[in-house]
């Protein structure tokens, strides 16, 4: 019999924002950790799932390889970024022994894995927003995921692309997919959206430019910005280990911080209600 | 010769889990498996009575493959833990590249069901399969250059395959099986990123009738090769040979001031540390070029467009190294 309420684990939380995106590579956990530090920067308490179960890159991407998930009497408890315990993250990497183990599953296992990421992760009891970053595609876990959350009410998505019409058309299809599931798309997002040469700041296309905004044209979704590639994130993600400073200071002073905030101002602008005060 | 799209979606629902009342649960050996309806977790399923007389024993099915694909002479896996790499692009610049040779007969499968490129990279966006007594008929880009993917069978290009793992193996073993490729010098299978349902299923079935080896692509950032440890570690898992890998989107030159810059930097030391660390063959990097993009956008071939470009002579020489490797095995 189904439970036709949401998980007893997400009930307090006020926010649930998916990053979606056909296509691999485009940057969705890029566009979740940037999206978790603006969140944190405006004031926010902020939770991240990451659901790519034979990829996870969140770990890295905030610096948090070699930490681990500990057993609380209230389920697992995530792992935060520092002591201000404003920004969680749980992931399956922090699950396996070795950085290089593969995880070969399919579906029936991975169905399982994100169930219990659902039911069994003791969140903040006054999270503000919950992340979820997804594996590319719509399969398995796409599905889980949408089961968990049909009674949980999420916000919505936002959508990740890149501009060429190979991205794009993949993106489509991950439109359709909200569509089907009731995912909200709360806007797009094109990503790797022109590349500002160091030497000469001639700006390059280097997989063009503007699907993004033709996608949101189309389907009639909130255009929520570009974001041009910068070599210094990359570079701030891979610092970050040995700087003295913690990544949401880092961040700070990132070029791409100012673009970052106009974007999520543009989800909240959209004043989704939350979830709590529906619920009771 | 009639389309094949009803019926592929008629079959493929029969074999989304064909006997199965519920769904497998977290452990399930697999109900075609030796030990199904016996494990663990299999007290308490409610289809445990099922997998208990379901027949048992190896796929009956992988026979009839290996009789398909006994006329090919090497099948090449393109591989990556990460996606957006350039796996598909690769395998088309890999088909174009071989097929140049008209000596040579070259097929690429499209096992991507959820996000299918290829048929867009390699110029056949819109074309049918249709099928025949002796299975389904490749589409041909070319007089000696065919391809299989999903994304000839949608209904509109924007429909999403919302599929779980055990439907998506199914049509891969029609792919293998039915596809009528007829005698082939290489089979290059483009493959998703991860290491799940897809990658299982297409070792499993063509065990038998012998993979050459996989190819790795990679971008050089570490959170990118975080992800391809994992695709090698699942090879080694698989007994899939490595024959290399490929550092793709490797360093940029600005078309304005030719000055150039490394926007995926390799802090770790990139694919070709990565390799010697592995004991990998390293095949080459190829430099980012936004031509290649727009070639792929548009279905032309970039080695044709601009045999004279960097990006060109850098991926004839990972494929030509990737040759060697393969006939020389």
């Amino acid at each position: 019999m189904d439970i036709e309420e949401a998980p007893e684990s997400l009930k307090h939380i006020k926010h649930i924002v998916l990053i979606l995106s056909g296509k691999g590579g485009v940057g969705k956990s890029s566009v979740t950790t940037q999206t978790a530090l603006t969140l944190v920067n405006k004031g926010f308490k902020v939770g991240v799932l990451d659901i790519d179960l034979t990829g996870p890159s969140l770990p890295r991407m905030f610096g948090l390889e070699n930490k681990q998930v500990f057993q609380g009497t209230n389920g697992w408890i995530p792992v935060y970024i520092d002591s201000s315990k404003k920004l969680s993250i749980m992931s399956l990497g922090f699950l396996l022994n070795d950085r290089g183990n593969s995880v070969v599953w399919r579906g029936p296992k991975k169905t399982a894995m994100i169930k219990q990421f659902i039911k069994d992760v003791a969140w903040d009891k006054d999270l503000d927003y919950l992340l979820i970053d997804t594996p590319p595609g719509t399969s398995d876990e796409h599905i889980s995921i949408a089961e968990e959350l049909k009674f949980a009410n999420p916000d919505g998505a936002i959508i990740v692309t890149t501009p060429q019409n190979v991205a794009t058309s993949d993106v489509k299809k991950e439109l359709n997919f909200c569509k089907k599931v009731n995912f909200k798309p709360l806007g797009i997002v094109e990503n790797m959206s022109g590349f500002i040469c160091p030497h000469c700041e001639e700006c390059t296309n280097i997989f063009s430019s503007g699907g993004g905004k033709l996608l949101s044209e189309q389907f009639n979704i909130p255009y929520l910005g570009n974001v041009p590639i910068d070599p210094t994130f990359v570079e701030l993600i891979e610092v970050q280990r040995t700087s003295e400073e913690t990544l949401l200071g880092l961040y700070d002073k990132a070029n791409l911080k100012p673009l970052f905030d106009e974007i999520i101002q543009k989800v909240l602008d959209q004043n989704i209600p939350s979830r709590t005060e529906l619920l009771n | 010769m009639i389309a094949v799209e009803t019926r592929v979606n008629k079959g493929i629902e029969q074999l989304d889990n064909p006997h199965l009342k519920a769904p497998e649960p977290e452990h399930c050996p697999g109900p075609e498996s030796e030990n199904a309806g016996k494990g663990d977790a299999c007290e308490g399923c409610a289809n445990k009575d099922i997998c208990e007389s379901l027949p048992k024993g190896p796929d009956p099915d992988i026979p009839l493959i290996n009789q398909r694909l006994a006329s090919i002479d090497h099948k090449i896996l393109v591989l990556s833990g990460k996606g957006g790499v350039g796996k598909s692009t690769f395998t088309s610049m890999l088909s174009w590249a071989l097929a140049a040779d008209p000596d040579l007969e070259v097929g690429a499968m499209d096992l991507d069901i959820c996000g299918p490129s290829l048929p867009r990279m390699l110029g056949a966006e819109g074309e049918t399969i249709h099928e025949s007594n002796s299975g389904w008929t490749p589409v041909y880009v070319n007089d000696n250059l065919g391809m299989m993917s999903i994304g000839f069978m949608l209904p509109e290009s924007d429909s999403a395959i919302i599929w779980r793992g055990a439907k998506k193996n199914g049509l891969i073993k029609q792919f293998l099986k039915d596809v009528d490729w007829g005698r082939l010098d290489y089979l290059i299978v483009d493959t998703p990123p991860g290491t799940s349902d897809e990658h299982i299923s297409v070792n499993t079935y063509l065990k038998e009738s012998g993979i050459d080896g996989a190819l790795i692509v990679t971008t050089p950032q570490e959170v990118a090769l975080l992800d391809v440890r994992k695709e090698i570690d699942f090879c080694r898992k698989a007994n899939i040979k490595v024959l290399g890998i490929v550092e793709n989107m490797s360093g940029f030159v600005c078309p304005n001031c030719k000055g150039e810059s490394q926007i995926f930097r390799a802090t770790t030391g990139g694919g070709k540390a990565l390799a010697e660390e592995l004991n990998i063959p390293f095949l080459g990097s190829v430099p980012l070029d936004p031509r290649i993009g727009k070639a792929c956008d548009s279905g032309e071939s970039f080695l044709d467009l601009y045999p004279d470009s960097p990006a060109s002579t850098a991926i004839l020489d990972v494929v030509e190294a990737l040759i060697d490797s393969v006939e020389n095995a």
